[in-house]
C-alpha cells in the first residue's frame, strides 16, 4: 500500500514536470516572446531591438535553463550593465553589493510565481483571489451535482428498465448533451431575459463575487453541475445494476428484507464506489466547465483569469494557471487511485 | 410584405398542441412517480390455467405516456406537412418545413428502404427495433442531411454572410426590406446583431459541424487503434511508455492546450502543421499495415492493394500538410490549401480526442487476447499485426462503434466551445460555437440569434448519444 502510493507520486511528479515543461516551451516560443517585447518596450521594435530586449530580461537563455530558473532549482539570471545589476530575483537594477545579497534561487518552488504584465500585480495574488472565488463556486457545484447525481443513478439502477429509469436515463443522456455554453445560453435567455419575462435570476454573476445570494449565484452552479450531473449519474446507474444482479441481493430478497432496506442497507455503498472515481476523475472537465461558465456569467475566477491571461499574452500568469490546474488533476487522480483501495475491500485484501 | 407569425393560419392548432404538451409531460411525471411506489405489472393466473398480467396503476400510466405522446407527434407532424404543402402561409414553422423540403424527403426515403430491409442490414437493421436508437438515428440523419443539402444551397433562404440593411437584431418572421425578386421575402428566424439572417447560419453551421467532426474523430480512432492494438496486445515497457503518454494528455485541462495551441503566434511557428505530420500519418500507417498483414504471403495482391489504396492517401495526405508559403511548402502536387486556423483546430480536437480512444482500445485488446481464437492464430503461426488487425480489432468493433457515436457528439461540443471563445475558425463563419458567442452579448434582449444553434447544437449532440445507446442496446442483444 505505501509502495503504490510512493509510486503514483513519484508518476505523478513526473508527469507535473512534464506538462509543466510543454506548458513552458509553448508560452516562450519565439513569436509569443516577440510579442511580449513589443507590448512591454514598444510596438514599433525593429527585430535587432526585440533580441537585444529579450536578451536583457533573460529570455535569451536556453529553454532547458529558463525553465529550471522558473521552477527554482537552477540559479535565477544576474546581469551587469551600465545601470547596475538587474536578474531574475532582483527588482529593478541594484549596485552589485546589493545583487550579492539577493537570494540565488526564485521558482515557484521558493513561492515566487512572477508578475502579471496584464493584472500589473504579483502572480501569487491573483492566484489567490481568482482560486478563492473559483473555489467557491466548485464547492455549490459539488453540493448541488453530487447529490442529485447520485440519487437519479440510485433511483434509476435500482429497478432496470422500469419507468423511473426509462426516465431518469434520458433526462441524464440530456444533460450530458447540453455542453455549458448551451445551457447556460438557454438558463439566461429564460430565466434572466425581459422577452420571456420570468427574471427569476440575475443574468450575470459579477456581484456575486462580493455578496453571493441565490438570485446571482445559482445559475452558473447550475449550469455546471448539470453537465457533470448526467454523466455520473449514468455511470452510479451502471454500477447500481450491476450489484442489483449479484447474489447476495438475490439472497437478501429471498430472506425477506424489505425492497427499501435492501437497496439502503445491502446495495448502497458497493454501488457508490465506482462513481467515487468517477467524480474524482470529473475534474479536469469541470475546469472546462468553469472557464466557459465564468466568461458566459462574468464571474471574476481562476477560468476568466486564464482567458484573460491567454488572450494577452501574459507568459507568467498562464504558466501558473497551468501549474495549478495539472496539480489539481493529478492531485483528483491519486486521490481517485487511492480513494478505490480504500473502498473496495477486494482490492485491499489482496 | 407582412410579418409572419410562428404558425400563421395553422394558430388554431396551437392551444390543442399546447393542450397535448401539458398532457405529456402531466403522464410522464405520474408515471414516473407511479413507477418508484408501485413494483409494476402482476402476474395473474385465470381459471382456465393462463396467466394473464393485471392491468394496474403503472400500466394505465404507460398508455396515458403512449397517447399522450402520439398526439404531440402527430399534432407536430400536421404542422409539418401542413407547411409542406400551404409554406409561408402556415406561418415561420411552415415556411421553415417547406424550405426543408429536401431534409424531409431524404429522410422519408432513408427510414422507408431501411425499414423494409432491416432483415438483411445486421447492425444497422437491427436499430430500427429499438425507440430510443431510432429517435437518435432521426435526429442525427436529420442534421447530416440539412448539413448536407445546405451545404448545396438547397435550404439557406439567403447567404449567411451576407447583411441586409435595417435587419439588425429584427424579430422571427420580419420581412426583409425592399425585397427583390427571387430572393427570399423573411428573415425565417430574424436576424443577428450584424444583421445576417439567422435561420441561414444555422443550417449553414450544420455543414461546418459535418465537415470536421466524424472526420476528426475517425482520425482520432487511427490514432487511437494504431497505438491502442499494440499496447494491449504487446503490454510491457511500450505499454508503460505509450499509457504514459496518453495520461500526459489526459491530465491536460483541453481548454488550455486549446488556448496554447490555438493562436496566431503558435501557428506562425509551424507547430499544428508538424503535429499534423504526425497525426495525419496514423491513417496510412493503418492502412498500410492492415493490408500488408493481410496479403504478406501473396506479394502480386498485396503490392496491387497497397498502391491502390496507399497512392491515393498518400497524395491526400502530402496536399493535407503542405500549404503555400507555410512551413511545410516543399511537395509539388498539392491540391487545396488547409488555412492555418482551420488545420490547427482539426489537430487540437484529433490530439485531445486519441488519448480517450487509445485507452479504450487498449482495454479491450488486452481483454480479447485472451481469447482461445487468439491462442489458435499464434499456434497458426500468424504474425502479431495479423493477429491485432485481423483477428482482434473485429472482435472489439461493437463497443468501438458505440464509442465512434458518442465521440462525434463529444468532437462536436469542442468545436462549439473553440467557436464560443472565438479560437481557430474564421470570426464570420457560421459554425453553432461562434453564432452562440456572438449572439450571448444580447440575450438579456434579443434570444432570437443565440437560441436557434444551440437547440441545433443540443438536438444533434443528444441524437448521437441516443443512436450510441440505441447501437449499446442492440449489440449486447446479440
Amino acid at each position: 500500500m505505501g509502495l503504490f502510493i510512493l509510486r503514483r507520486s513519484g508518476v505523478m511528479i513526473i508527469t507535473a514536470l512534464c506538462l509543466t515543461f510543454i506548458v513552458f516551451v509553448m508560452t516562450n516560443l519565439y513569436p509569443n516572446l516577440e510579442k511580449l517585447a513589443k507590448t512591454e518596450g514598444n510596438f514599433r521594435m525593429s527585430d535587432e531591438a526585440v533580441a537585444s530586449w529579450l536578451d536583457k530580461n533573460g529570455y535569451g537563455q536556453p529553454m532547458l535553463v529558463k525553465y529550471g530558473q522558473w521552477l527554482g532549482v537552477v540559479p535565477g539570471w544576474q546581469r551587469l550593465s551600465d545601470e547596475g545589476v538587474t536578474g531574475r530575483c532582483i527588482d529593478g537594477a541594484v549596485s552589485e553589493d546589493e545583487a550579492a545579497q539577493a537570494p540565488r534561487f526564485c521558482g515557484i518552488l521558493q513561492g515566487d510565481w512572477g508578475y502579471s504584465t496584464r493584472f500589473k500585480t504579483d502572480v501569487s495574488e491573483i492566484i489567490q483571489t481568482r482560486l478563492g472565488n473559483t473555489g467557491y463556486l466548485m464547492m455549490w457545484v459539488l453540493i448541488l451535482m453530487v447529490p442529485s447525481a447520485l440519487i437519479i443513478g440510485v433511483l434509476a439502477g435500482m429497478r432496470e428498465g422500469s419507468a423511473t429509469d426509462r426516465s431518469l436515463s434520458t433526462l441524464s443522456i440530456m444533460t450530458t448533451a447540453t455542453p455549458e455554453y448551451v445551457s447556460g445560453v438557454i438558463f439566461i435567455a429564460v430565466f434572466t431575459s425581459s422577452t420571456v419575462g420570468l427574471k427569476w435570476f440575475k443574468g450575470t454573476a459579477t456581484s456575486a463575487m462580493e455578496n453571493p445570494t441565490f438570485e446571482n449565484f445559482f445559475l452558473p452552479v447550475l449550469t455546471i453541475a448539470l453537465y457533470g450531473m448526467g454523466y455520473i449519474a449514468r455511470m452510479t446507474r451502471a454500477s447500481m445494476t450491476e450489484v442489483m444482479t449479484a447474489q447476495y441481493i438475490r439472497t437478501a430478497r429471498l430472506k425477506g428484507v424489505s425492497f427499501p432496506n435492501i437497496v439502503l442497507k445491502h446495495a448502497l455503498r458497493n454501488a457508490l464506489i465506482a462513481p467515487f472515481t468517477v467524480i474524482m476523475l470529473q475534474f479536469p472537465w469541470l475546469l472546462n466547465g468553469v472557464v466557459i461558465v465564468e466568461s458566459l456569467f462574468n464571474y471574476k475566477g481562476f477560468g476568466w483569469s486564464l482567458v484573460e491571461a491567454a488572450s494577452n499574452n501574459d507568459i507568467e500568469l498562464l504558466l501558473a494557471i497551468s501549474v495549478v490546474s495539472v496539480v489539481v488533476v493529478l492531485l483528483t487522480q491519486l486521490i481517485s487511485d487511492i480513494g478505490y483501495i480504500f473502498l473496495n475491500p477486494r482490492i485491499r485484501i489482496s | 410584405m407582412d410579418p409572419l407569425t410562428w404558425t400563421g393560419s395553422l394558430a388554431f392548432i396551437t392551444p390543442i398542441f399546447m393542450i397535448a404538451l401539458l398532457l405529456l409531460a402531466a403522464t410522464i411525471a405520474i408515471w414516473v412517480v407511479v413507477s418508484i411506489f408501485s413494483a409494476g405489472t402482476r402476474h395473474v393466473a385465470n381459471a382456465d390455467g393462463t396467466m394473464s398480467l393485471a392491468g394496474n396503476p403503472q400500466a394505465m400510466a404507460a398508455l396515458g405516456v403512449r397517447l399522450a405522446f402520439l398526439a404531440v407527434a402527430a399534432l407536430g407532424l400536421a404542422y409539418l406537412v401542413m407547411g409542406l404543402i400551404m409554406g409561408t402561409e402556415a406561418g415561420i414553422v411552415g415556411a421553415m418545413s417547406r424550405q426543408m423540403w429536401p431534409t424531409w424527403l431524404a429522410l422519408v426515403t432513408l427510414f422507408s428502404l431501411s425499414i423494409l430491409f432491416k432483415r438483411r442490414l445486421g447492425l444497422y437493421g437491427k436499430l430500427f427495433d429499438s425507440p430510443i436508437g431510432m429517435v437518435g438515428f432521426t435526429l442525427v440523419m436529420f442534421w447530416v442531411f440539412t448539413g448536407v443539402f445546405a451545404a448545396m444551397d438547397l435550404i439557406a433562404t439567403h447567404d449567411p454572410l451576407a447583411q441586409a440593411s435595417g435587419m439588425k437584431n429584427k424579430v422571427p418572421g420580419t420581412p426583409l426590406r425592399g425585397a427583390e425578386a427571387g430572393e427570399y421575402a423573411w428573415y425565417l428566424l430574424g436576424g443577428d446583431n450584424l444583421a445576417r439572417d439567422v435561420f441561414s447560419r444555422m443550417v449553414k453551421g450544420a455543414w461546418e459541424v459535418l465537415k470536421y467532426a466524424p472526420l476528426a474523430t475517425l482520425f482520432a480512432f487511427m490514432v487511437g487503434i494504431t497505438l491502442g492494438l499494440p499496447a494491449g496486445y504487446y503490454g510491457g515497457k511500450l505499454d508503460t511508455f505509450l499509457s504514459f503518454l496518453a495520461n500526459l494528455i489526459l491530465a491536460f485541462p483541453v481548454i488550455l492546450l486549446f488556448y496554447l495551441l490555438v493562436t496566431p503566434e503558435i501557428v506562425a511557428t509551424g507547430l499544428p502543421q508538424f503535429m499534423a505530420v504526425v497525426l495525419f500519418a496514423f491513417p496510412m500507417v493503418f492502412c498500410g499495415v492492415l493490408i500488408h498483414s493481410r496479403f504478406r504471403t501473396q506479394p502480386a495482391k498485396n503490392t496491387f492493394w497497397l498502391l491502390l489504396v496507399l497512392g491515393p492517401i498518400f497524395l491526400l495526405y502530402m496536399s493535407l500538410i503542405n500549404a503555400q508559403g507555410s512551413k511545410i511548402d516543399f511537395w509539388p502536387l498539392d491540391f487545396f490549401d488547409i488555412p492555418g486556423g482551420v488545420l490547427v483546430v482539426f489537430v487540437s480536437v484529433v490530439f485531445v480526442n486519441s488519448p480517450t480512444v487509445f485507452r479504450i482500445v487498449r482495454g479491450l485488446a488486452m481483454d480479447i487476447k485472451t481469447r482461445d481464437y487468439v491462442a489458435a492464430a499464434q499456434t497458426r503461426g500468424e504474425r502479431p499485426w495479423y493477429i491485432m488487425l485481423w483477428e482482434i480489432l473485429p472482435n472489439v468493433r461493437g463497443p468501438l462503434i458505440v464509442d465512434f457515436c458518442l465521440r462525434i457528439g463529444y468532437t462536436t461540443i469542442l468545436l462549439g466551445t473553440l467557436g464560443f471563445f472565438g479560437l481557430g475558425l474564421p470570426p464570420e463563419s457560421p459554425d453553432w460555437g461562434s453564432t452562440i458567442n456572438d449572439g450571448r452579448k444580447l440575450l438579456s434582449i434579443y434570444l432570437h440569434p443565440a437560441l436557434p444553434p444551440a437547440v441545433a447544437l443540443m438536438s444533434l449532440v443528444l441524437g448521437l448519444n441516443l443512436l450510441a445507446d440505441g447501437l449499446r442496446e442492440e449489440s449486447l442483444r446479440d
